[in-house]
């Protein structure tokens, strides 16, 4: 009764191999780039430190020899401990701290919500040593008010959490704010219909609601603690930690074999958080439902009260922080001489690095800004819009994920055995800008690959497909339609990129060479050398150019949105 | 029967033994058909039964596993979208936002070194021909849904191309928009006479536009007619009941050409193709086939039924029978008001019906219907 019986008689045809069209090769092409740039830059690097964690000084293969050793020197497996220990109150801190300011920016009716978010976002704006310093100063030997101590060390693990708490805040806060904002109202109506207390509606409807959010955030500042390296080597003292040993036998003992170890050690911790957090991420997926309804806070003076005095407390310890490095850094020479002067800033009398080192930075942050955005937006395009090639484009998928599990230290070591191998034909970067651009690329690919992806597919999915049937090729379309349309999330990336580049020291102060010292490094340096003032005049500098930076990228995105609002839908 | 495979021997579109797999999940299962040129053809059929796949299948956006398809007499089973010659219209338009109407429609010209002035003139005669002349420095989200509709028939169109692909164009609209557009596209088709093959779930679309529909259930073709074939003679069950309302009775083969529903023998024509004597059958009838004026003699096929339930639909009432004898039968029937009140049907009263021989459908076996579902 149907065709197929009529035609039965026709013999079966072949399976159909799909001819490719020139959109498809291009696109492949493109995809085979990106795997060959994540393969180069992350995954053969991990693959020589790997490898040099099991040889010895003369390069011969000994097995674990070296964990043998490291796992029977006290010395050096307390600092797992220390680690463990720094990255869980410090977690347990910040997230507390968070969650109270994100409750009351987005539960509360308080005055001035967007100045006090603007003001826990400065953390991000500055290198991790920044607050290190700032607390030298407060609570060192010659601090103001280092009575508060009561006795007790600054340098040591009270400065490195302190330090860590502040670098952190804004990550957590970001995750939090995003996680309690997408509430849906009618739980609440509900809750209270059923007259459940303000105790109780807690428990049983906004936390598990958060419950992703809140998981997600205590990772991402677990794994930030436990992978920085700037706040403990300034205020961390005979402290040591993971990070802070890498640096150390490499740079200090120039043993490459241990350094490569601690490092393998450090990548388990940042691995298993990364896991976790990805986990969690999928899970979160199918949680709110486009029915919805935005939860809106109603005013409670005692509850608003509370909400804005601790929202004014936490604004002013941040501002004071920064304040603090800055007034320092105009001092000519405390405590003895406090008259302010700009003697700080005059770099390039200083050990460590002159003014070059701040306009290396900026000409890195840039270039890292404009190449790692294209490249990391295109490979993005291409991985979610290419037809087949499923397993090709899952295995580059995890690549790009990758890099998130690697902390810094880790990275910038693997590219020294990696880049600085004699057999490299990519070895003629090493010591170059490049390097730079590449490591810091690398670096932060995961944010601003998962950023290019969520702008991505919220691209209508038949774009392509209409181009194809008007024979027009899918790169006009990108140029002329996806570029466009995702112009705000380029302009993330590229914000998100160049700070991180200019603030990171971790990656790149195993790869910088005298011609390409970087400002955060020579902060760093400068702090080593004593020059504690400096430092904290570069870091300040630093701040000022992420500021600045930061502020153009708002007022373009606002012109861009009141450009382009005759098209956009909100 | 073989619709599928029209008589023109040289259909515009020739698909043979089409199959595809998603992994193990096969969602379209040896699908053949021909569209001939200028036809109207739509795909109808549930969510989930191959409909979409075989128009992307067509389109090339998932080429099938295996099987043949043909367009104008060339072999394009396994060429790119961008090789084959169609214009297409998805549910969502994928209208590019940022760039204005007429950028839109002149999207696929742009490309094909056609000089600016006649892609201005051409442009302002698709726009014209779609009813919105005045639009076209307008961007998308500054239009209606039913206007956007329009603007990507017509980016669809500009190209001129052999073959117009839609795809359930419609099911984002309003009601009352749907309804008028319906009407402006097969006007449109009509005068342009460009071959069509429209995607819909929606059987009231597929009955008002198409010159064919294909019935599709689970990566089948389940009958390809003209749309009063398909309501007046469903060639299963399936379509009998996806098209329109259908009573389906549960009935035995009682002799040639007869079957008894609960005791009541009635002729049901020549649809039992030699089903034996006491097999089971379903007999298919729509409510409004019931009659139940001028009733006269044994051939009229009546039942005696008594009124379960009447209710009201406005321009009708729809009136649920039991048949009487052994074991009752349920059955739906359509009278209009003035029926009603000229017999006096009431809930509770008797009611002698005829089922019309000439409108009966007969199943082999029990079907299951819709409330079986």
């Amino acid at each position: 009764m149907s065709n197929a019986a009529a035609l039965a008689a026709q013999p079966a045809a072949s399976g159909i191999k799909p001819k490719l069209s020139q959109d498809d090769r291009i696109m492949r092409g493109f995809i085979l780039m990106v795997g060959v740039w994540m393969t180069v830059t992350v995954l053969l690097p991990l693959y020589a430190m790997l490898s040099k964690s099991f040889e010895n000084h003369d390069g011969v293969f000994t097995g674990i020899a070296n964990y043998i050793e490291y796992f029977s020197t006290p010395a050096l497996f307390y600092s797992i401990e220390n680690s463990l220990f720094i990255a869980i109150v410090s977690t347990f801190f910040t997230i507390t701290l968070a969650f109270i300011f994100a409750y009351g920016l987005t539960r509360s009716c308080i005055p001035g919500k967007a100045v006090f978010k603007s003001i826990a976002l400065i953390p991000i704006l500055a290198p991790s040593l920044l607050p290190a310093i700032s607390f030298v100063y407060f609570f060192g030997k010659q601090g103001i008010i280092n009575e508060v101590l009561m006795g007790n060390e600054i340098y040591g693990p009270i400065g490195i959490v302190m330090g860590e708490v502040f670098y952190t805040f804004p990550h957590a806060l970001m995750i939090l704010i995003t996680a309690l904002s997408t509430a849906d109202g009618r739980l609440y109506e509900a809750a209270i219909s059923l007259r459940a207390s303000p105790m109780k509606t807690f428990f049983t409807v906004t936390l598990p609601g958060i419950k992703y959010g809140l998981i997600s955030a205590i990772f991402v500042v677990f794994t930030l603690v436990i992978t920085d390296f700037g706040i403990p080597k300034v205020i961390g003292g005979q402290y040591n930690v993971l990070a802070t040993d890498i640096y150390k036998q490499v740079i200090g003992q120039q043993n490459f074999q241990m350094g490569a170890v601690v490092s393998v050690v450090l990548l388990f911790p940042a691995i298993i958080a990364f896991v976790v957090d990805r986990i969690v991420q999928r899970k979160q997926v199918a949680l709110l439902t486009a029915r919805a309804v935005p939860y809106e806070p109603k005013p409670l003076l005692s509850f608003d009260g509370i909400m804005f005095a601790y929202c004014c407390l936490i604004g002013f310890l941040i501002i004071a922080v920064l304040a603090m490095a800055c007034y320092a850094s105009f001092i000519t020479f405390w405590p003895y001489n406090m008259t302010l002067s700009l003697k700080n800033y005059n770099f390039d009398v200083m050990d460590g690095g002159g003014w070059e080192s701040f306009f290396n930075s900026i000409r890195m942050a840039s270039y890292t800004a404009v190449i790692g955005t294209i490249i990391i937006f295109t490979g993005a395009y291409m991985v979610e819009k290419a037809k087949g090639f499923g397993a090709v484009r899952g295995t580059i998928q995890f690549l790009c994920i990758l890099p998130m599990a690697v902390p810094g230290m880790v990275l910038g070591l693997a590219y020294i055995f990696f880049f600085n191998h004699p057999d490299n034909p990519l070895n003629f970067i090493y010591g170059t800008m490049a390097i730079l651009v590449i490591c810091t690329v690398s670096h932060f690919y995961t944010v601003s690959h998962l950023t290019a992806m969520t702008a991505l597919k919220q691209m209508d999915p038949e774009f392509e497909a209409v181009s194809a049937s008007l024979k027009v090729p899918f790169f006009k379309t990108f140029i002329r339609v996806t570029v466009p349309v995702c112009m705000p999330a380029i302009l993330d990336i590229s914000i998100y990129l160049f700070v991180n580049a200019m603030t990171t020291v971790s990656a790149v102060i195993f790869l910088y060479s005298t011609e390409t010292n970087l400002a955060s490094v020579a902060a760093l340096n400068m702090d080593d050398a004593g020059d504690v003032a400096p430092a904290a005049a570069m870091c300040m500098m630093i701040v000022y150019a992420s500021a600045t930076v930061r502020i153009g990228h708002a007022l373009l995105t606002r012109g861009l949105a009141q450009r382009t609002q005759r098209w956009r839908k909100r | 029967m073989s619709e599928g495979s029209s008589n023109d021997p040289h259909p515009y579109l020739r698909i043979r033994d089409v199959t595809k797999k998603f992994g193990d999940f096969t969602a379209l299962r040896n699908v053949s058909l021909d569209v001939n040129e200028g036809e109207f053809v739509c795909f109808l059929g549930p969510s989930g039964c191959g409909k979409t796949t075989l128009l992307r299948a067509i389109a090339g956006l998932d080429i099938q596993t295996v099987g043949s398809i043909e367009q104008a007499g060339v072999d394009i089973s396994a060429l790119p979208p961008s090789e084959r010659d169609f214009g297409i219209v998805f549910q969502s338009y994928a209208l590019f936002p940022n760039l204005t109407i007429k950028r839109n429609v002149g999207y696929g010209l742009e490309n094909r070194k056609t000089p600016k002035a006649e892609i201005e003139a051409r442009v302002a005669e698709l726009l014209e021909l779609v009813g919105m002349p005045e639009q076209g420095d307008k961007y998308p989200a500054q239009l209606s849904g039913g206007q956007q509709q329009r603007v990507a028939l017509a980016r669809a169109l500009a190209t001129s191309p052999g073959l117009l692909l839609l795809d359930e164009p419609l099911s984002a609209l309003d009601a009352k928009v749907r309804v008028h557009l319906r009407h402006e596209i097969k006007h449109l088709q009509h005068k342009l006479g460009v071959t069509t093959i429209m995607v819909t779930h929606d059987q009231e679309e597929a009955l008002t536009m198409a010159d064919r529909i294909v019935v599709m259930n689970e990566g089948g073709i389940d009958q390809v007619g003209t749309p009063l074939e398909i309501y007046r003679r469903p060639a299963s069950p399936f379509v009998a009941d996806f098209v329109g309302t259908m009573n389906f009775i549960p009935a035995t083969v009682s002799g040639p050409d007869r079957v008894s529903i609960g005791g009541n023998e009635i002729n049901v024509g020549e649809g039992l193709n030699g089903v034996g004597v006491g097999s089971p059958v379903t007999v298919c009838i729509r409510p409004e086939d019931v009659t139940t004026r001028d009733i006269v003699g044994s051939s009229a096929n009546s039942i005696e039924t008594t009124v379960d339930n009447l209710e009201f639909l406005g321009s009708f009432y729809r009136a649920q029978l039991l048949t009487t004898g052994n074991g009752k039968a349920k059955l739906l029937a359509d009278f209009s008001i003035n029926l009603i009140r000229d017999i006096g049907v009431e809930e509770g009263k008797t009611l002698s019906i005829s089922l019309p021989e000439s409108r009966l459908r007969v199943f082999e076996g029990s079907a299951k219907t819709e409330a079986d579902i």
